[in-house]
């Protein structure tokens, strides 16, 4: 047992670093972009004069850290689907419900400045005459609980889900259609006034966050800047469970569940842990998506949604993080400008990039590059070494293989 | 399952026994006289002491009006219904310098005037030569008797029924004489029922003996009349009648709530059952391809909207052939789905066999496309589908309950689509060819059978049938880019409810989801109620992974 432990450790810290051989293996070089940008876009826009062509508008940052959250969504749906096999058609549903928190929370600082000037109560319920805060808007206005919620209900609502459908072993085409019956459910629910969460308008009019004015230009760059911190912070820890021993065990469970069961292995309690792990993180992005694009509605519930954040991690190659956050920036990216150009093309483009990227880009750009470099590596070492081709080739499946193979011999107490 | 099917059985008794009467839906809508021929009305209208009568009515006031309207009826009698109903109506107007009546209608072209008995249009009248003839309520009142007592007489024994029931909340002395004479003379049984009603409550008001009392009491229970049923609450309260009087009224009042609960229950399973025949229709082509050839077609909702957009296609190219173009577009919209499906299946679902999540995400980003070129072709705005007449209007039952014959219809079409399809399914070569493919397919191909073949017929027949849903669709909702993103959670629910490859589990989920769905409707809310279906199903689905009816044997691997 201590054996297996110190291999965890010695096996992490060493491939934080190096990580060559496993697919989307580098974290350091992409953390060390990520930051490097960061920095860069933020001191552009606070210290350089818009004058200066270097200068980044405010603009621009939203728009960065609103597809940093959204990467950081797509890392939570690569999470499961590219190293569990679990496709989930409802992770939108976590977003929005971190969303929501964060909503209620930045609805609670507004006070008494909105239209109709009610100390406490927002406008939509002064204007559906209620005369009290409903039970779960309590506490909301305190930061430190705000942010408990964000994590606590996403993940309680993926505990129950998770622990009801894996326990009974629905896996598969089943699961994805119940996680998007989830997220329609949850759809329809906040659609209704009662719900107490603004209907069909959502929460918005946000006026501060912690005191900062949400407008200005630094809090703007702070929240750009924190986005991209978390998504460094949950990349790496995503990283680091994946290489560990646990994630060699989900791997396992990816490519072949029973027979990961039949070694000894809880794969439900795998399963939902995991689950759960991936939903906070997308609730963390909603959280962090909130206070920049400053609206959330019922809208961030629609299976749609979910499906396109699917697309994302498709586009950029499941299973290995990078890819799920390089396919969110660029999918987005592209979105952002096919709309502003030709609006009505953008869900022909949508449409035809589910199609092609499944028929023909199965392993998604990061395998297309990752495959270019090998062949580039194989043509300029093939007269040194001649052994090494074998161990280069890096597919997910060789992973899994190698991962079932490995947890074989250990003890399944895990 | 027993249970579920002889449930059924009755409600479809219940449902067919009166259809065969469908003249009950039709006997309210005024007589239209159209023909070229002098009608009986125009000719009683142009006689001249009518037209003396006419004149002198646009010359009286309000007050003085009843008696010219007396004369008329005892003079005119059937003839002056459409003058008493069009007075009624307010439209009654006459032209100032001729002081001939005129009827107001109001046509697609603005109003118009026409003649009030032939309802021939008199297109150069314009408003400004005529003035209304003014109705008050008292005048209304006296209307309303007179076209019933004018239809006691009617020779169209639904109109005699109708002008009783009409009669039930005034019955005067005269009126009740009025009735008593034409029940001896009655052959109707329907009728006379009505009229041995009328009589009784008029027992129940004025007779002096308790023992009538109780014996009319008798007689009106049962009755779903909301005139009754505002009487014996009346009689049950009041003091001026006995204690057992009283009493026996209660009585008879909760026995006729219970009735009317009754037909309330019906009513809400019928629309369940509704419900459930379009959750069928829309499920059933997900059944096959979903079902039994175990490939997820998110496109699916958008071959039930390509169906409707070709009902509304077919409805625009023949707009004079209203009546017929659902024949036309049933075919049409199982060849226009269906071939869609073809190509889908030929052109990307081929490649994805054996991955079935990567199915689902390419049939994704096909709805998207089919739906953007919809929206691009027909515009994003709804798009309305017109009812053929034989589609529209009700059956009525009795006077708490009536049913719309298009969900009428629609249930009867969906059932028939379900087993025209089991037949196929059951008895055809191609239905074999299926089932052997979904059932072990490398086995089938050892045996001759052509699996792509196969795979792409099946999956045309079940997008196919996706296209007859729309057509069905489209005469209960309005046609847009987005019906069919609308049914298809819903359509996969029932599939996995059901259980997956099988028909009739598809069948039972779709009609138990619909009719539980409108049971919980008016204790939760509409929103609420499918919430909790949804919840309910994904529990359900927790219990038992393979549905209500799962396959056997090694097949349900």
């Amino acid at each position: 047992m201590s054996q297996s432990l110190s291999s965890i450790a010695r096996f992490s810290a060493s491939d934080l670093f190096k990580g060559k051989g496993q697919p989307g293996g580098r974290v350091a070089p992409f953390v060390v972009i990520l930051l490097a940008v960061t920095v860069l876009a933020s001191a552009a826009n606070l210290l350089l004069p818009e004058s200066s062509p270097f200068y980044v508008s405010t603009y621009t940052i939203t728009l960065l850290g609103k597809y940093l959250s959204y990467a950081m969504l797509a890392l939570a749906v690569d999470v499961i689907w590219g190293y569990c096999g679990i496709l989930s058609l409802g992770h939108g549903a976590f977003f929005a419900l971190g969303g929501y928190a964060m909503g209620v929370y930045l609805m609670r600082q507004i006070g008494d400045r909105g239209v109709y000037g009610h100390p406490e109560l927002p406008d939509f319920m002064v204007f559906l005459d209620w005369s009290e805060l409903p039970w779960y808007w309590l506490g909301m206005d305190q930061f430190w609980f705000a942010m408990l919620m964000v994590l606590a209900v996403p993940g309680l609502l993926a505990y129950i889900f998770g622990w009801l459908a894996f326990r009974s072993r629905v896996t598969g085409v089943y699961l994805s259609i119940m996680t998007q019956a989830l997220t329609y459910a949850l759809l329809l629910a906040f659609f209704r006034n009662e719900m107490g969460f603004g209907g069909n308008n959502g929460l918005t009019d946000f006026k501060d966050i912690l005191g900062f004015d949400l407008q200005s230009d630094t809090t703007r760059v702070a929240l750009f800047a924190i986005t991209a911190l978390m998504l460094a912070l949950t990349f790496i820890t995503s990283h680091w469970i994946m290489q560990s021993r646990l994630g060699k065990v989900v791997v396992a469970i990816r490519d072949g569940e029973a027979r990961a069961r039949f070694l000894g292995y809880r794969t439900d309690n795998f399963k939902v842990w995991l689950f759960v792990y991936s939903a906070m993180i997308a609730a963390i992005a909603g959280a962090l998506y909130v206070p920049q694009v400053g609206i959330i509605n019922p809208g961030e519930f629609s299976p749609i949604n979910s499906i396109e954040i699917v697309i994302w991690v498709a586009v950029g190659g499941r299973g290995t993080l990078i890819g799920a956050i390089v396919g969110a920036l660029l999918v987005n990216y592209a979105k952002t400008r096919f709309t502003a150009i030709m609006p009505d093309g953008w869900l022909f483009a949508l449409g035809a990039l589910f199609v092609l990227v499944t028929l023909f880009l199965p392993k998604g750009l990061v395998g297309v590059f990752s495959q270019l470099t090998e062949r580039w590596f194989l043509m300029r070492n093939r007269s040194q070494v001649k052994n090494s081709s074998a161990e280069e080739s890096d597919k997910p499946l060789s992973t899994g293989a190698q991962a079932s193979a490995g947890v074989q011999t250990k003890e399944a107490s895990v | 399952m027993k249970r579920y099917l002889a449930l059924c059985c009755c409600v479809l008794g219940l449902l067919l026994n009166p259809a065969l009467n469908p003249a009950f839906a039709e006997a309210d809508q005024p007589h239209s006289v159209t023909s070229t021929e002098p009608s009986p009305e125009a000719v009683v209208g142009r006689s001249p002491k009518v037209q003396m009568l006419l004149i002198e009515l646009t010359e009286k006031s309000l007050n003085k009006a009843v008696p010219v309207l007396e004369k008329l009826e005892q003079s005119g009698g059937e003839a002056m219904l459409p003058l008493f109903r069009t007075m009624l109506g307010g439209n009654l107007y006459f032209i100032k310098a001729s002081r001939q009546v005129v009827a107001l209608v109001e046509t697609a072209s603005g109003d118009a005037f026409a003649d009030v008995f032939t309802g021939q249009a008199l297109p150069d009248v314009a408003k400004k030569q005529t003035k209304k003839i003014r109705v008050n309520n008292r005048l209304r009142g006296y209307l309303r008797d007179a076209i019933a007592r004018i239809q006691l007489s009617s020779s169209d024994p639904f109109a005699r029924e109708k002008a009783v029931r009409n009669l039930l909340s005034e019955l005067d002395q005269p009126t009740i004489e009025a009735i008593q004479s034409a029940r001896v003379n009655e052959p109707n049984t329907a009728v006379q029922e009505m009229m041995d009603l009328a009589l009784a409550m008029h027992k129940l008001t004025n007779a002096a003996l308790a023992v009538d009392q109780l014996e009319a009491i008798e007689a009106l229970s049962g009755s779903l009349e909301s005139e009754v049923r505002n009487l014996l609450a009346r009689v049950s309260e009041s003091e001026n009648y006995e204690p057992a009087v009283n009493k026996a009224a209660a009585s008879a009042l909760v026995k006729i709530q219970d009735k009317v609960e009754f037909y309330a229950f019906i009513d809400q399973l019928f629309f369940g059952l509704s419900l459930g025949s379009v959750l069928l229709l829309a499920a059933i082509g997900l059944a096959i391809t979903f079902g039994v050839m175990g490939v997820i077609n998110m496109a699916h909702g958008e071959m039930i909207m390509l169906g409707a957009y070709t009902t509304y296609v077919v409805q625009l190219m023949l707009p004079n052939h209203i009546e017929y173009s659902l024949w036309l577009a049933i075919p049409l919209a199982f060849i226009v789905s269906g071939l869609m499906g073809v190509l889908i299946e030929r052109g990307v679902i081929r490649f994805l066999h054996g991955r079935p999540l990567e199915t689902l995400l390419a049939t994704f980003g096909i709805s998207l496309i089919l739906q953007q070129l919809v929206r691009t072709i027909f515009s994003p705005l709804n798009r309305q589908v017109a009812s053929p007449e034989w589609m529209s209007g009700s059956i009525e039952i009795n006077p708490v309950l009536s049913l719309t014959l298009n969900r009428l219809y629609i249930l009867a079409f969906a059932l028939l689509v379900f087993f025209l399809l089991q037949l196929i399914l059951k008895k055809t070569s191609l239905g074999l060819n299926v089932r052997a493919v979904s059932q072990n397919r490398n086995m089938a191909r050892a045996m001759g059978v052509r699996s792509d073949w196969v795979d792409a017929m099946t999956f045309g027949l079940g997008s196919g049938i996706a296209g007859i849903a729309g057509v069905a669709l489209s005469q209960l909702t309005n046609v847009g880019p987005n019906l069919g993103q609308a049914y298809i959670i819903d359509s996969f629910m029932v599939v996995v409810f059901g259980g997956v490859g099988n028909l009739l589990g598809t069948l039972v989920a779709a009609f138990s989801l619909g009719i539980a769905n409108k049971f919980l409707e008016p204790v939760t809310g509409a929103v609420l109620a499918s919430i909790l279906v949804l919840v309910f199903i994904i529990l359900f689905i927790q219990k038992r992974p393979k549905g209500l009816f799962p396959q056997k044997g090694r097949a349900a691997e």
